[in-house]
């Protein structure tokens, strides 16, 4: 199989001649084709030049070469508008492209970057499943700003539950059009025709074919499939559904495969920026002149920014330990022991999101009530590939490698930077290695591209452990107050939830409480940059409901899988706490049983997932073993079951970590964690037995695969450790010396 | 202090004139354009820097240019002889023992050497061999899969699974 990069990280000597193409768009008397004229309501934002999509179809072709080419327009995939959480309008031109190659190869153009959650093979599998060719045919070119359509980025798990569907709708709809093709050519109609592995066949005469390649050959068609097709159905799949090994796997286990540090340009310059010791410090003082002396050591400043610059990234390390700076550093006095306490002071009004019966009569109706403070830590993305950029500069024209979750974010935020139109920025985004929410921020692409500028010569930033822990977009530091109540009979009868700084991803109960209300608080008084971090906020409010309705159970004295079946109508949570149930052999027992038994549910990116957890607490260390997890997750159709598995698996490894560790420590705005010493991250040892039951739904669209089930980690944890020694943690991470503090009561 | 340093690359010697103080992993990045091996801590604590240094696994990261003169290095661009995938290779692609594929490389050369050392591992003692190497994506238990399966096949069939070049 093979994984195609060729437009990616190896084309640092390819010349495409795009630097011309932006006057063709108003001369090129071809051009003027019927859709490329402005769509209502759907076309590019023509008042802010910036936001123009920069290549339009005829330039496409002119750089992609020969074969037949198949574009798709937003009219004729409705889905495309819809991505949840979209910034920007779509190119009027095209936004979905195919092109199918004289050797019958398969392109597929788009915006999506893979960094590890696999989707250039489930949706090579969508793709092939509905032009049908085989799945080694297709070819993934993806995250080139150049080359494929505009994408808002790669988070949110949307890529096979957004971009998926429509995907599809284009398979189909070229698949028609190499239909029409072929009729010309076997002197038949369409409808006497039909498709095998890329092959066109007449139905009735089986030796009367013609290969896609062969009608490629020698050829430049384009085509616009207009018209309704229909998808297949769940019974006629072929690829869809099936399991695929990775189709990056050869060149990620040879050291083929390239990530943005490894482009290396004649000339480029490793550079180390000046920091700050803290969030907040103001550059007093700079004495630069002993990293001037050094051989082949360029200093740059442009006021407060800082930078040595080497041929290599190693003696560029050591010009910066040479610069003297003196910073004020503000004195804060929040650190990550008074962070809660400053949150909460700095929170803005409440909104209230959902509201349902009474909270009064609630509360009268309850017999006992349940007032509980839920915290949880700053926790990093520490992907093992931190941020890294390499910037050239070709004339007017900048190209980036970046590592980042959204290439044409970075074309934006780089043209801006340099104060350039962003049709003259190219961003390539080779392989990612890892990105967990992190690398939708890109400061290091613009670095780069400053420095680049600065310096006159191709510039590499790439980022160390202790800058990526700095300037990481953290998982913000979050609180959970939640009141709630049940009666003589042990039914839940009133919920009244306060999430703090988390969000509202996953802060809706499902449960059946007759009164209740959910109310959100934010504000931006976190003394460093937060994001969005796998599943951003699910995790903490996920913790936070199933730690407080697994403490109600265990008051009513009711199994904690049956008093959750006894509060819920939703028939997809059922099944899956069923499904994990069954899996686990669940036996039903009031909490605390002594067994280290836990369990959590929640949904997530359109997904639901259950989750029951085996843990060991040694009593005299504090320190927590996780040994079998089961997680059931029903996630509509699905794709690839072995890559869903796969990332179902990543998610309760992962987190392990912010259930278990993973705690930032800074103070003053200091970021005190630095490395892996200190900020610890799951290990083989803590590895437990993983069990995966997928409940698949073939006849609905996919849904989210590379989050939900990190959301229960939390909870089934903590969940799983009171039913072993019968003491509940209400702080993430639940590090060995909070579960003897707890122990100690 | 610059000197001449000669030492054999996949199979390849090489002789550059360098600061022998200088890190092996930017030597090998940067002069040596051998960008297998990664960088990921510097500190020798995450493993994506490994490489072989006369068959055993080695932090590239902490190791001097010059502390290898005279021995045979092998990053992951040198596992495969003559095109032909080692095991261990074949076994992470077979069981996606891998997510972004930053740490792979590191991985893989681990477990080679862990393996040369106990080539009858358990999958408690691969656990154990491996629990130095750091991975975000969460793909530990299919790394540790992976390396149980070529754990069996280079025991079955090449002894030692190794390269000939490779002491």
């Amino acid at each position: 199989m093979k994984f195609q990069m060729e437009h990616g990280a190896n084309s640092v000597n390819e010349k495409f001649k795009v630097q011309n193409l932006t006057s063709l768009q108003n001369s090129d008397p071809e051009s003027q084709i019927p859709n490329l004229e402005m769509e209502q309501g759907a076309g590019g934002n023509t008042e802010n030049p910036e936001f123009d999509f920069h290549l339009n179809r005829r330039q496409f072709i002119k750089v992609a070469g020969g074969g037949i080419f198949l574009f798709f327009t937003i009219g004729d995939l409705p889905a495309f508008g819809q991505q949840r959480g979209e910034r920007r309008s779509l190119p009027n031109d095209f936004n979905a492209f195919l092109r199918i190659g004289e050797n019958g190869r398969v392109s597929l153009y788009t915006g999506k970057i893979e960094m590890g959650q696999g989707v250039h093979t489930s949706l090579g599998q969508m793709l092939a499943e509905e032009l049908d060719v085989p799945l080694d045919s297709v070819d993934m070119v993806m995250g080139d700003t150049e080359l494929c359509p505009w994408d808002m980025g790669t988070w949110g798990s949307m890529s096979t539950r957004f971009f998926g569907p429509p995907l599809r709708l284009a398979g189909a709809k070229a698949r028609r059009a190499m239909i029409e093709l072929a009729s010309e050519h076997l002197n038949t109609s369409p409808e006497n025709l039909t498709v095998e592995d890329g092959v066109v066949y007449e139905k009735s005469n089986k030796k009367n074919h013609v290969s896609y390649a062969e009608l490629a050959k020698g050829k430049k068609i384009e085509r616009e499939p207009k018209g309704q097709v229909s998808l297949k159905k769940p019974s006629e799949f072929k690829i869809i559904g099936k399991s695929f090994a990775r189709r990056d796997g050869e060149v990620k286990v040879t050291g083929k495969a390239k990530y943005a540090g490894d482009i290396q340009i004649p000339g480029m310059m490793y550079a180390k920026i000046l920091r700050p010791p803290a969030h907040g410090a103001k550059l007093l003082d700079v004495d630069v002149s002993e990293a001037q002396k050094m051989r082949g050591v360029q200093v740059v400043r442009d006021g407060d920014f800082v930078a040595v610059l080497h041929r290599y990234p190693d003696v560029a390390a050591t010009a910066l330990s040479k610069i003297k700076a003196k910073f004020d550093s503000p004195k804060t006095g929040v650190d990550d022991k008074t962070i809660f306490d400053h949150l909460l002071n700095e929170a803005t009004e409440g909104r209230v999101t959902t509201h349902g019966g009474d909270l009064q009569s609630g509360q009268q109706g309850s017999k006992t009530i349940f007032d509980q403070t839920y915290l949880n830590d700053y926790v990093a993305h520490a992907p093992m590939e931190p941020h890294t950029a390499t910037a050239h500069i070709e004339g007017n024209k900048l190209t980036v490698w970046a590592s980042t979750q959204n290439p044409f974010g970075v074309q934006g935020e780089v043209a801006k930077e340099l104060g350039m139109s962003s049709e003259n920025v190219r961003v390539i985004t080779p392989f990612v290695g890892g990105g967990f929410g992190g690398k939708s921020r890109n400061q290091q692409a613009s670095e780069a591209a400053r420095l680049a500028k600065l310096s006159g010569k191709p510039v590499q930033v790439a980022w160390t452990r202790e800058e990526e822990f700095f300037y990481d977009s953290f998982r913000p530091a979050a609180i959970v107050k939640i009141k709630s109540g049940i009666t003589e009979n042990g039914r839940m009868n009133l919920w009244d939830y306060h999430v703090y700084y988390a969000g509202e991803r996953g802060a809706e109960q499902f449960y059946t409480i007759p009164n209740h209300r959910t109310t959100s608080y934010g504000g931006n008084a976190h003394p460093f940059a937060t994001g969005a971090w796998r599943a951003p906020g699910n995790n903490t409010n996920t913790f936070a409901r199933e730690s407080q309705i697994d403490m109600m159970a265990a008051k009513a004295g009711i199994d904690p899988l049956e008093f959750r079946l006894q509060h819920l109508d939703n028939e997809k949570v059922k099944r899956v706490l069923k499904a994990a149930a069954e899996q686990f052999g669940w036996t039903p027992a009031k909490g605390p049983s002594g067994r280290g038994f836990g369990i959590a549910c929640g949904l997530d990116a359109g997904a639901t997932v259950a989750t029951m957890a085996e843990v060991a607490v040694n009593k005299n260390t504090g320190e927590v073993q996780v040994k079998r997890v089961v997680c059931a997750q029903d996630m509509g159709l699905v794709i690839n079951p072995e890559g869903a598995t796969i990332q179902v698996e990543g998610c309760i490894t992962m987190g392990l970590g912010y259930a278990l560790t993973e705690g930032l420590h800074f103070k003053d705005g200091k970021i005190l964690d630095t490395n892996f010493d200190t900020y610890e991250l799951p290990r083989f040892s803590w590895l437990p037995k993983i069990e995966t039951v997928l409940i698949e739904d073939k006849n609905s669209d996919p849904q989210g695969g590379g989050e939900p089930a990190i959301i229960t980690m939390g909870g089934v944890i903590a969940n799983a450790i009171y039913n072993a020694v019968g003491v509940r943690l209400f702080h993430l991470p639940m590090t060995p010396e909070r579960v003897l503090d707890a122990l100690k009561g | 202090m610059e000197e001449t340093i000669q030492f054999k690359l996949n199979g390849k010697q090489t002789k550059l004139t360098v600061d022998g103080e200088r890190k092996l992993l930017w030597v090998l990045r940067t002069d040596l354009e051998t960008t297998g091996p990664k960088y990921g801590c510097g500190e020798g604590i995450c493993g994506a820097c490994t490489v072989l240094i006369d068959g055993t696994a080695a932090r590239s990261c902490q190791t001097s240019v010059k502390e290898v003169k005279g021995r045979d290095v092998v990053t992951i661009e040198g596992l495969a002889a003559e095109g032909a995938l080692h095991p261990l290779q074949k076994a992470f692609m077979e069981h996606d023992g891998f997510q972004c594929g930053y740490c792979t490389s590191g991985m893989i050369l681990t477990a080679y050497s862990f393996l040369k050392q106990v080539p009858h591992a358990t999958h408690d003692q691969i656990i154990q061999g491996m629990d130095d190497n750091l991975c975000r994506c969460g793909a530990h238990k299919r790394i540790a899969a992976a390396i149980e399966k070529a754990a069996k096949e280079m025991s079955l069939s090449d002894p030692v699974g190794e390269r000939s070049d490779v002491k």
